[in-house]
C-alpha cells in the first residue's frame, strides 16, 4: 500500500517559488492500476518522482508497505528502491550497454550473485518478449522493444510497485496497446501495484483502476475510473472525458431538426435494459438515433446515444422526465424548434 | 648539402622524439589517473546530481579554474620547488613532466566533467531509481556512456601535451619542440626548423587518427 500524506513540493530559486506539489494526500491500495492524469506542468509527474524519492518532498511523507520513505538514510533508500521498479517515456537505457547488461544492471545493484544475475535476467527477458535480443545494443531496437527493455529492468528485483512516468507516451498506438497490454499482464500475474500517469485518457480508460486528476498540484478529482468517466464533477475532468468519448453533432444535423435533441447516458446495468423501447412504447413519441456508442470501461458498459425526439410537446416531456428518472443521466441539448 | 645537414641531426632528432615521448607518456597518465577522477567528482557533486556537495564542487572548481588561468611557462618556473621535492632535480624530462602533469591533470578534469554532462541525465536518475549505488553508477553508466567522449579527450589533451613539451626546454627538458627553438629558431636553420615541425605535425596527425579510431571504436550508440 502507498500512503501519501500532505506532501508538498516546492521548487525555490533566488528570485520566486514554483509549487510543484500542494498538499497531497492519497492511498494507493495494494494491486491496484492507479492512474494520476493532468495537462503539463499539472505536477503528476513531480508527485510520481516523489513516491520513489527521485524528487524529495519539502514536506509530508510518502509511505510504501508501511515504511515512510523521507525517514531513510542513503543505504536504506537504496534498499527500498529495489523494490520500487520505475519506467520512463524515453526508457533511459544505458546505451553503451547491451539489453542483457541493461536488466543485469539492476541484480547487480542488489547483490546477486552472477549465476542468479544470468538466470533471472533470461527470465525476465523471456517475460518481456525480447529473449532474442539479449546482446542487441538499445540503438539497434524500436521503442515499444525499449520499453520493454525498461520493463524488465523495473522488475527484475521483485518490486512490489511499478511506477510508469508517461511510459506509453513516446509510442504509437499499436505499440501503447501491446505494453498496455504487458502492463495489465504484469499487474494481474504478479500482483504488483501500478502507479502511471499520462495525459492520454484512452490509456486511463483501458487500464487504470482508478485515478486521480490533478491540477495545479492539487489533486481536484479521485476515484473509480468508472465512476469518473460516467459522472465527472470538474470541468477539467469533463474535458479530458470528452476527448475521448467525443459526441459532435454534424452543424447540418442540427440545422435540420425539427424535434428535441437529447443526450441519453446509460451506466452498468441500465445499458443492458430495454429503455429506450419502453419509452417509444409507453409515450406517443417518435425516437430517431443521431449518434450512439458503448464503451466498455473496466469491463462495465457506458452507453451514450443522441436522439432526436418528435411529436406533442408534453408527450416529450413526459417522455424526457420517464428516461431521466430511469437513467438519471440525461441532458437536453436542444428543444423543439 | 641539404641531406648531408640532416644526416648529421639524426643522433640530435631521435634523442629529442625520446625525450618528447617521454614527457608527453608520463604527464598523460598522470593527467588520466588523477583527471579522470578529479572530472567524475567535479561532475557528481553538481546540483541535482547524487552526491550533491556545493562546498566540494566549488572548492575543486576554483581550484581546477586557478591553476589553468596560469600561464604554462610561469607554471613550469613557479613549480621548481615542487619539482625538486619530487623528482629530485630541477632539470630534465622527467623535471619538466611534474610541470607538465600540473598543468594536464585540470585540463583533462574538465573534459572528462563535459564529457559527462552530455549523459542523458535521465539515464543517470534511473539508475538511482534502481536502487544503484553512487560507486556502480559511476562504474557501469557514467564511465561507458562518456567513453567516446573521455576517449576525444585524452587526444586533445595528449596533443596539448605535445605542444606545451616544446617549453620544457626552458628547464632543460629537452623534446622536438625544444629542439626547433634552440636550432631551428635562434641559430637560423631552416632545415632543422622545417624538419622538426614536419615530425610534430606527422605526430599529432597519428595522435589525432588514433584516438579517432580508438573512439569510434567504443562508442556502442
Amino acid at each position: 500500500m502507498i500512503e501519501v500524506k500532505n506532501l508538498v513540493k516546492v521548487y525555490s530559486s533566488k528570485k520566486n517559488k514554483v509549487i510543484g506539489v500542494d498538499n497531497v494526500s492519497l492511498t494507493i491500495k495494494n494491486g491496484e492500476i492507479f492512474g494520476i492524469v493532468g495537462y503539463s506542468g499539472a505536477g503528476k509527474s513531480t508527485l510520481l518522482r516523489c513516491l520513489n524519492l527521485l524528487e524529495r518532498p519539502t514536506s509530508g511523507q510518502v509511505i510504501i508497505d508501511g515504511v515512510d520513505l523521507t525517514t531513510l538514510n542513503d543505504k536504506e533508500l537504496r534498499q527500498a528502491r529495489l523494490k520500487i521498479g520505475m519506467i520512463f517515456q524515453h526508457f533511459h537505457l544505458v546505451s553503451s550497454k547491451t539489453v542483457f547488461e541493461n536488466v543485469a544492471f539492476a541484480l547487480k545493484a542488489a547483490k546477486k550473485s552472477k549465476d542468479e544475475i544470468e538466470k533471472r535476467v533470461n527470465e525476465l527477458l523471456e517475460m518481456v518478449g525480447l529473449a532474442d535480443k539479449r546482446d542487441a545494443y538499445p540503438s539497434q531496437l524500436s521503442g515499444g522493444q525499449k520499453q520493454r527493455v525498461g520493463i524488465a529492468r523495473a522488475l527484475a528485483n521483485e518490486p512490489t510497485v511499478l511506477l510508469c512516468d508517461e511510459a506509453t507516451s513516446a509510442l504509437d498506438p499499436s505499440t501503447t496497446k501491446s505494453i498496455l497490454a504487458l502492463l495489465k499482464k504484469i499487474n494481474r500475474e504478479l500482483g504488483i501495484t501500478i502507479v502511471l500517469i499520462t495525459h492520454e485518457m484512452e490509456v486511463v480508460k483501458d487500464i487504470c483502476d482508478r485515478i486521480a486528476v490533478m491540477q495545479d498540484g492539487k489533486v481536484i478529482e479521485l476515484g473509480t475510473v468508472y465512476d469518473i468517466f460516467t459522472n465527472p464533477k470538474e470541468e477539467l475532468t469533463k474535458s479530458f472525458i470528452n476527448s475521448v468519448l467525443q459526441f459532435e453533432l454534424p452543424d447540418h444535423l442540427l440545422k435540420k431538426r425539427t424535434g428535441t435533441i437529447v443526450k441519453i447516458q446509460f451506466k452498468g446495468e441500465i445499458a443492458e435494459e430495454t429503455v429506450v423501447s419502453d419509452m417509444l412504447q409507453t409515450f406517443n413519441v417518435k425516437g430517431n438515433i443521431l449518434h450512439g456508442k458503448i464503451e466498455y470501461i473496466q469491463d462495465m458498459p457506458l452507453g451514450i446515444f443522441i436522439m432526436e425526439l418528435t411529436g406533442d410537446p408534453d408527450e416529450i416531456e413526459r417522455a424526457i422526465d420517464y428516461i431521466s428518472l430511469r437513467t438519471n443521466g440525461l441532458e437536453v441539448i436542444a428543444s423543439a424548434a | 648539402m641539404l641531406l648531408n645537414s640532416l644526416m648529421n641531426l639524426v643522433p640530435e632528432l631521435n634523442k629529442a622524439f625520446l625525450e618528447t615521448l617521454y614527457m608527453v607518456a608520463i604527464s598523460l597518465s598522470v593527467a588520466i589517473i588523477a583527471g579522470l577522477p578529479l572530472g567524475i567528482l567535479l561532475f557528481v557533486t553538481d546540483r541535482g546530481l547524487f552526491l550533491e556537495n556545493t562546498t566540494v564542487k566549488s572548492v575543486l572548481g576554483f581550484i581546477v579554474n586557478m591553476i589553468r588561468s596560469i600561464p604554462f611557462v610561469i607554471l613550469l618556473v613557479g613549480l621548481l620547488p615542487l619539482t625538486k621535492l619530487i623528482t629530485g632535480t630541477t632539470i630534465g624530462p622527467t623535471a619538466a613532466s611534474v610541470s607538465l602533469s600540473v598543468a594536464a591533470i585540470p585540463f583533462f578534469a574538465r573534459i572528462v566533467e563535459t564529457s559527462l554532462r552530455e549523459i542523458d541525465k535521465g539515464v543517470i536518475e534511473a539508475a538511482v531509481a534502481v536502487g544503484a549505488t553512487p560507486w556502480m553508477i559511476i562504474k557501469d553508466v557514467l564511465l561507458p556512456e562518456a567513453r567516446p567522449g573521455i576517449m576525444h579527450g585524452i587526444t586533445i589533451t595528449t596533443i596539448s601535451l605535445v605542444s606545451y613539451s616544446a617549453m620544457a626546454g626552458i628547464v632543460g627538458g629537452g623534446g622536438i619542440g625544444d629542439l626547433a627553438i634552440r636550432f631551428g629558431y635562434y641559430r637560423y636553420d631552416n632545415t632543422v626548423m622545417i624538419t622538426t615541425i614536419v615530425i610534430l605535425i606527422c605526430l599529432v596527425q597519428i595522435i589525432q587518427f588514433a584516438g579517432d579510431r580508438i573512439a569510434r571504436l567504443v562508442d556502442k550508440r
